[in-house]
């Protein structure tokens, strides 16, 4: 499971060669600890216009140095360019080339974070073009980026603005090792729906201080898939985040089960959520012993890989049983229950697969761009009025399920990706515990990919 | 009659004890997946088990009660020592008990009891089994040998105990289920009764079929889905044969009672097997139960212990409980028709099967049990409703624990009053009253 050629090429020999030779270089990506400092260097925010300054404005209020300008020679934590202002191509050219020369100060781990509005949302075809374009070029700039830096985009809709909680939210995602193995992606934030976020929540988001190491405190958070690998790893984080867990898995493993929620401090519910009872069992059991649902994470999935052409009917339907089927029906009960919150969160584990499809997984494709059509429609039927929906799309995440991939596509399907390596289960963890949180509140319906921007479906 | 009885028990007792749920390991044949478990690792992960199903990490229970029948010396400390080792708060008390087969039902009934008077507000009572990792102790002259040996001063004391070592004292003892005072095992004993009731094999080998019918139907219906969790790869109780039916179980040879007179009926089949488990039951006060958002599945109502002369006397060995529950319906005023459900241990088939036969027995239960006429009969349909030991196994102590939540499970989704009786070596039984709360 360990990516032994990660460790070797990050000694000093063996880095050296690797250079020499044109390898790839992989860097131990920069991942959250308790006390994390967002920036400890300083930040640029580019770009002009009202919205940019109220940006630099909120996060000097973090207690990050701001620069709205690159001084020579000083390094940058990250880079903020703050872009809605463009309407037309040339527009860019200015705060990209700006970004341009503050990519070279970035320390290792650093990011890019592009503030923008939706295509969508544009008055015309030239500002749409406009808009469209800083979609290409941050995605571009996330392949060149070196040393574990990220670039990822925050896309306005709407009437949101730049320090709406919700942005300022994704924005500390996008800043903090949270987002370690999240490259290349865009989040669409809608302006927070007033009561879907608490007072505490919005003070943290101005202030970025207060729950920021509990964000989840008081939640009752549902897990699927529990017993192991990323599923696992989803209840410790949002335990770590401070929220009560409820660790669901089928009764076989119920070992494991127990440990999972003997180590976080939960309660353990054997269950098949194939089951035509298993919403009703969630719900009976949430609400006798916490009162309330604040967060689902349906991560219980099945692989039962096959060419289609070799396909048979059992694999095909157990798959779409367990990985979508199971989720719209326990979906319909949850949301129709007085005891799933009003600012209830649900987030659904789609896979890269579901997107780019991926050989000999027709089944597990089918079902995982399900996840996605359905958190889709899901939240419009929402309607951003305090309940979300989205979706996870995991890459290649190092887990027991990877490791039975040959050796040699492996370490291929390792190097792939802008970051060439692997993600962790953490990494899907912490941007899961994120479109759970109060910050999230002005998220629905998007699909957010850990998959440090790779190449292919996997 | 009920509810008079009901509301006379409650003038009696202070306060309620709740079964508030349960947790057991699948239960192992001996020499399968638990070969290497020991006693303390098997009640670890049914405590841990139960920790995860009701989120009690870190909590410290009232009083842990639990015991073993095959027992290390080392485990003198069995239940404190699986505490420590499972995600409760170490400061958890917790005693060891013993009572041959009854160990696990007597725990319960003595926290029980420690929560009406106010004690304690919770408590987790069960048991452990391991026939797989017996102790195996030396004979008695190497015993002796050894002491001695600790004793002496001089090399030539040494020698001169040493001398007295005879090949016999080098093999081990084995544990047996042997009775002390008999030296008969408890499978003869049993076989002297079954046939003393005339309990045909037929009779026996249909009793144990149901039990393995009922058993698989539970697990099929997701039953056990909140009172199991697997252990070491087991996921359902190895003995269960869903499979099996009157015939097969006709096929198998006697294995007791082969030296009496009529002819022998119990086998391995209508017998229970060697196994290994645990099993463990959360129980509380009404108070700890709400304050802790926590289900309450039955009441403990009342439990009372027995014993028989099966030495000096004519009773047989497993016929205790038979004395115990006339007693325990008179103090309660209840009979056979105010219960809906009976779980009644199957050590063997015979017992169950004699137990009935004797309470259906005018003239025993005048003359044995200073009654006035028979007790009555049991409804068939009510009796073991999701299996029993014949089918899952009879990991000694853990039995008790088992039979407990299960019950407490069943009555909570059905309501009604349950009984359970469960016999003990040493001519011992335990009965007790579980009562559904609506």
């Amino acid at each position: 499971m360990a990516d032994a050629y990660l460790d070797l090429v990050n000694t000093p020999l063996p880095a050296r060669i690797a250079k020499a030779l044109g390898l790839p270089r992989p860097s131990v990506l920069r991942r959250w600890t308790p006390g994390e400092v967002l920036a400890p260097h300083p930040v640029l925010v580019a770009g002009a216009g009202a919205g940019a300054d109220a940006l630099a404005d909120v996060l000097l209020g973090w207690d990050i140095e701001v620069r709205r300008h690159v001084l020579p020679g000083e390094k940058l934590s990250a880079a903020v360019v703050v872009l809605e202002a463009a309407t037309e191509p040339a527009d860019l050219a200015a705060p990209m080339l700006e970004l341009g020369h503050a990519v070279r100060l970035l320390v290792p781990g650093g990011r890019v974070i592009g503030v923008l509005r939706s295509a969508a949302d544009a008055s015309g075809p030239a500002q749409a073009a406009a808009r469209q374009g800083i979609d290409g070029a941050l995605r571009s700039v996330a392949h060149e980026l070196r040393g574990g830096a990220t670039a990822n985009g925050i896309i306005l809709r709407g009437d949101a603005t730049t320090t709406d909680p919700t942005t300022l939210g994704a924005l500390r995602f996008f800043l903090s090792g949270r987002s370690a193995y999240v490259d290349g992606q865009f989040v669409e934030v809608a302006s927070t729906p007033s009561g879907s976020i608490t007072d505490l929540a919005a003070a943290t988001a101005a202030s970025g201080e207060g729950v920021a190491d509990q964000p989840l405190a008081g939640k009752t958070a549902v897990v699927t898939g529990a017993a192991r690998g990323i599923g696992a790893k989803i209840a410790e984080v949002l335990a770590r985040d401070g929220a009560r867990v409820v660790a669901v898995d089928v009764p076989a493993a119920g070992e494991q089960l127990a440990d999972v929620a003997n180590s976080v401090g939960g309660t353990a519910l054997q269950l098949d959520i194939t089951a035509a009872d298993a919403a009703v069992r969630i719900l009976d059991h949430v609400r006798r012993r916490f009162g309330t649902l604040d967060i689902v994470v349906h991560n219980a999935g099945i692989t039962r890989d096959k060419l289609l052409a070799n396909m048979d009917a059992s694999r095909w339907e157990s798959v779409i049983a367990v990985n979508i089927a199971s989720q719209l029906r326990m979906n319909e009960q949850f949301i129709a229950s007085p005891v799933f919150s009003e600012t209830g969160r649900i987030v659904s584990l789609a896979s890269t697969s579901g997107i780019a499809g991926n050989r000999g997984q027709s089944n597990y494709a089918a079902s995982k761009a399900g996840v996605i059509g359905m958190v889709r429609a899901q939240a419009a039927e929402f309607g951003g009025a305090g309940r979300s929906i989205n979706a996870v799309a995991p890459g290649f995440i190092e887990t027991d399920m990877t490791a039975k991939i040959p050796p040699l596509t492996r370490q291929v399907a390792r190097r792939l990706s802008s970051l060439q390596q692997g993600g962790l289960p953490v990494d899907v963890a912490e941007t899961v515990a994120f479109l759970s949180s109060d910050a999230a509140a002005g998220i629905n319906g998007q699909v957010i990919r850990v998959c440090g921007q790779n190449l292919v479906g996997a | 009659m009920a509810d008079q009885a009901g509301a006379q028990n409650a003038a009696q007792s202070p306060r309620t004890a709740v079964v508030i749920g349960g947790n057991r390991i699948p239960f192992a044949r001996a020499g399968g997946a638990y070969a290497y478990s020991s006693n303390r690792d098997m009640l670890i992960a049914a405590l841990d088990g139960l920790v995860a199903r009701f989120g009690l990490q870190g909590e410290r229970i009232g009083e842990v009660a639990a015991g073993a029948v095959l027992k290390h010396s080392r485990d003198f400390n069995l239940t404190r020592e699986a505490v420590l080792g499972s995600a409760l708060s170490p400061e958890t008390p917790a005693y060891d008990l013993q009572q041959a087969c009854a160990t696990g039902l007597e725990t319960v009934v003595g926290l029980s009891n420690k929560i009406k008077l106010g004690q304690i507000e919770s408590g987790i009572a069960g048991g452990v089994d391991s026939a797989s990792d017996a102790p195996i102790a030396v004979s008695e002259g190497l015993r002796r040998v050894l002491l001695d040996l600790s004793r002496a001063r001089t090399t030539q004391q040494k020698i001169r105990i040493l001398s007295t070592l005879r090949p016999k004292d080098l093999s081990p003892n084995a544990p047996g289920t042997g009775e002390p005072r008999t030296g008969l095992s408890m499978g003869e004993h049993q076989a002297i009764t079954t046939a003393a009731w005339q309990i045909t094999r037929e009779a026996q080998d249909e009793l144990a079929y149901r039990s393995h019918q009922n058993l698989a139907a539970a697990y099929d219906r997701g039953f056990f889905a909140d009172l199991l969790t697997p252990y070491r790869g087991l996921m359902r109780d190895a003995n269960l044969r869903a499979d099996t039916s009157p015939e097969k179980l006709a096929t198998l040879k006697p294995v007791f009672g082969k030296g009496l007179d009529s002819p022998a009926t119990m086998t391995a089949g209508n017998s229970t097997p060697l196994t290994d488990g645990a099993a463990v039951v959360l129980l509380g006060s009404e108070d700890y139960a709400r304050a802790n958002n926590l289900p309450m599945l039955a009441n403990v109502v009342d439990a009372e212990a027995a014993a028989v002369d099966f030495v000096q006397g004519d009773e047989g060995l497993l016929m205790a409980p038979v004395h115990a529950l006339p007693r325990l319906l008179k103090r309660n005023g209840l009979t056979f028709a105010d219960f809906d459900f009976f779980e009644i241990h199957e050590a063997f088939a015979g017992t169950v099967l004699s137990s009935l036969a004797a309470w259906e027995d005018e003239e025993y239960c005048r003359r044995v049990l200073g009654l006035d006429g028979a007790l009555g009969s049991i409804d068939r349909s009510k009796l073991n409703v999701n299996g029993s030991s014949l089918a899952a196994g009879h990991p000694f102590a853990a039995t008790g624990g088992r039979i407990v939540a299960s019950l407490a499970k069943t009555l909570s989704e059905q309501g009604g009053r349950g009984l359970i009786s469960v016999c003990a070596a040493g001519g011992q039984g335990v009965v007790a009253i579980l009562e559904a709360r609506n």
